[in-house]
């Protein structure tokens, strides 16, 4: 059952087709079914805003580029043309203004689809976020409830420097009152973005650059214009019993690529793609530990107070006797992003990196 | 439900008002339903920018007069009421009382409708009110009860009433601005004829949000009046030590602005009127209401550090807006001395009995901690301070 986006195609209407690109070419050694579709992330970010516009007239698209420019990342592209220009805004470039005006169109039970260019740019706004949004619920006791979703690409890229490479998921994460989500794989775009845009509270989406262009397989399921992810639970990309590994995002993709190599030196790994950093969801963390007795914790920001520190103290706190190994974690080194490329790789964590990290906690030496 | 009260209460006969409309003195109406058109001056005259004027003769009737009164005193009483609570420690944290500036809540509600959206700063104690606000809600909410119109949650600076169009109740200084566009966003966007007031003070008034979002209220013609309640003072600080340009009403620079004695309810009401013509069909538009509060900033700022109390009783004297009120009720023959007092004994004994009823309401539940966190929960953990000893999940 296609829904919208199998119509779509037939009628030719689609302009943001992620069906004409869909080829079945070559199927990873992930766990999907055999001969299934492709998409990119950026199309499966682009359909799903696609078709929750198309499903309800509330949601609307806001920021910088998003509609002439067809997006600074080709996210929203197609989305003016078909909607026009009272479905979706250009701004100027004054996030404070346009983020408070979105958590205003919020108030008053409109759906914006805030766009940052970076995440880095939201700090301009982050008191509307926080602030405006996050608490509204809690200090109204209910009466005003703020359905925004606030998204963009997040952590590093490549090459564009300290103030442009940041990772705010901590950050969002500690606020109480906010959702954070952060996709790794189309799928994941698509089930937490149309979660997000339907959820009745504000949500930070937090996506990659450099995952925008990756294809990955995706099931009819996912293609269909109902299909939504829980918030709030994790997903296990490969199972193992040695070591457990956690992380988000990009790093995932990392993560996966270690556990290959950590298979061939006999240590079976479990990769654990949070999906929701807020609510984290501590059970599946927890019960992979209790099932593995080791932790690695990766992400790709600071690492002070960071996303993998909350998560060894949830594991130390409610796992400590199944530990077999101090917990460890890897993370963006603690430095701001410097710009030469072998500065760069260092500051970043590395699937070398992890699997050095996985093999300390199996009490392997290199 | 206060104009009723007094209707049954008085069985008077009044003399006929001395207007343009006079009525024949066989003829005797009760005040409070008496809405026969009235006009009246403003005393003092609008300033403008970029835009004409409204005309200064302002129409209302007894009855609209005799309401401003009323519901002035019940505004001012309660002012003062939350003074001496907050004395008595029943009031906690933050108080930022709006004596002084009650022409302004007043006269806006008397131009619009509950369908219009308002939003302001912390000093929403009287805004609350003025949207329909009930005052033990009020009080409740200041002694941080359940009762209270944010159930003990919110406090001083987080009133809201979402029936009745008025969104909070904001702590952080400028915030309301993009906020209060974003709220004329969706009024335009779900194409309704209704408008949005966004207040601020003098202090907001340099914030450089208040210009993003004009700027995008201006591209988008969004129906959005930015008010600016000039009393003077941001916290301790003088409009002419805060801002290079005081003229507020000017600093939409492209957008039109209007200078208004914001101690003079019918003035205020004359500009809000005009505003609301003209945002629903030019879009923005910048009101500058010359206001003043008795009180200092909070109840933790005497107010006379930073201005002298000559110049606070001087403004008491000459500007008080109740006291304008009361004169014209009594020059217009629309009430007489007595009957006035009389209101104010009422009006009184209301906020003492809501502050009596306030303070038997209970205090929030311990449950209340982790309630409205989210509209969706889906089994979201939460915790308290020993996460050991207090771990819910949130249905």
């Amino acid at each position: 059952m296609w829904g919208i986006l199998g119509r779509r195609a037939v009628d030719g209407g689609f302009s943001a087709s992620s069906l004409r690109r869909m080829r079945s070419g070559l199927v990873s050694a992930r766990s999907y079914a055999a001969g299934s579709k492709e998409m990119t992330v950026r199309d499966a970010l682009n359909s799903a805003i696609d078709e929750e516009m198309s499903a309800d007239p509330k949601v609307f698209v806001m920021g910088e580029e998003v509609g002439q420019y067809q997006g600074a990342y080709k996210i929203t592209k197609g989305l003016l043309e078909k909607y026009g220009p009272e479905r979706v805004y250009d701004t100027p470039i004054t996030e404070a203004g346009f983020t408070g005006i979105g958590v205003g169109a919020a108030y008053a039970g409109l759906k914006p689809v805030v766009e940052f260019m970076t995440f880095n740019f939201s700090m301009q706004a982050i008191d509307h976020i926080i602030n405006s949004a996050a608490k509204s619920n809690y200090m109204s006791a209910g009466q005003i409830n703020v359905p925004i979703v606030f998204r963009g690409p997040n952590g590093a890229a490549a090459g564009v420097g300290a103030q442009h490479s940041q990772c705010y998921a901590a950050w969002y994460a500690s606020v109480p009152g906010l959702k954070v989500l952060a996709p790794y794989s189309a799928e994941d775009a698509r089930g937490l973005l149309k979660a997000a845009i339907r959820d009745p509270d504000p949500v930070v989406f937090l996506e990659n650059e450099l995952l925008y262009g990756e294809s990955f397989p995706i099931s009819e399921e996912a293609l269909d214009s109902s299909f939504c992810l829980p918030i709030g639970k994790a997903k296990i990309e490969r199972e193992g019993k040695d070591v457990t590994i956690t992380t988000f995002s990009k790093m995932v993709g990392f993560a996966l690529k270690a556990a290959e190599k950590l298979a061939e030196e006999g240590i079976s790994a479990e990769v654990i793609n949070l999906r929701s950093i807020r609510p984290l969801d501590r059970a599946t963390i927890n019960a992979s530990v209790r099932k593995t007795s080791r932790l690695v914790t990766v992400e790709e920001g600071f690492p002070q107070h960071g996303v993998c520190a909350e998560i060894c103290a949830s594991v130390v706190e409610e796992s400590f006797s199944y530990l077999d190994a101090p917990v460890e974690r890897i993370a963006g080194a603690d430095v701001p992003m410097p710009y030469a490329a072998n500065l760069e790789r260092l500051a970043l964590p590395q699937v070398e990196d992890i699997v050095r990290a996985a093999k300390r906690a199996c009490f392997r030496s290199k | 439900m206060a104009l009723s009260r007094l209707s049954l209460r008085s069985n008077r006969f009044l003399r006929p008002s001395t207007t343009a409309a006079a009525l024949p003195s066989s003829i005797r109406r009760h005040v409070s339903t008496d809405t026969t058109p009235i006009t009246i001056e403003t005393a003092v005259p609008f300033e403008s920018h970029l835009c004409d004027a409204p005309s200064r003769s302002v129409e209302t009737s007894s009855a609209e007069i005799l309401s401003f009164f009323r519901d002035m005193a019940r505004m001012r009483r309660m002012e003062i009421a939350a003074d001496s609570l907050y004395k008595s420690k029943l009031i906690r944290g933050f108080c930022h009382l709006y004596d002084g500036q009650e022409a302004l809540a007043v006269g806006m509600e008397a131009a619009i409708t509950r369908k219009d959206a308002i939003i302001t700063s912390y000093r929403d104690h009287c805004t609350f009110l003025g949207r329909g606000g009930e005052l033990v809600d009020a009080f409740s909410e200041l002694m941080g009860r359940k009762r209270g119109c944010s159930n003990g949650k919110g406090g001083s600076m987080h009133f809201y009433k979402k029936d009745a169009c008025f969104y909070g109740g904001h702590g952080i200084v400028g915030a309301q601005i993009p906020l209060g566009c974003g709220l004329a966003f969706a009024q335009k966007y779900s194409k309704e004829e209704f408008v949005t007031f966004t207040l601020y003070g003098d202090g907001a008034a340099n914030q450089g949000q208040l210009f993003e979002a004009l700027n995008i209220a201006a591209l988008w013609d969004l129906p959005a009046i930015l008010v600016c309640e000039n009393n003077h003072y941001g916290m301790g600080t003088a409009t002419w030590r805060s801002a290079k340009s005081p003229a507020y009403f000017k600093r939409g620079d492209y957008v039109p602005g209007l200078k208004v004695d914001g101690m003079d309810a019918l003035a205020v009401k004359q500009a809000c009127k005009f505003a609301k013509e003209h945002a629903l069909k030019n879009g923005p538009i910048v009101l500058e209401m010359d206001t003043y509060r008795y009180h200092g900033h909070s109840m933790s700022d005497p107010g006379s550090t930073y201005r002298t109390r000559d110049e606070v009783s001087g403004v008491r004297q000459v500007r008080d807006p109740i006291e304008r009120v009361r004169k014209l009720l009594l020059s217009h023959d629309i009430a007489t001395e007595k009957e006035l007092k009389d209101m104010e004994k009422e009006v009184r004994k209301e906020v003492d009995d809501a502050v009596a009823q306030a303070k038997e309401s209970p205090v929030p539940e311990p449950s209340e901690l982790f309630t409205n966190m989210y509209v969706k929960d889906c089994g979201v953990e939460s915790f308290g301070a020993d996460r050991k000893e207090l771990k819910v999940t949130l249905t």
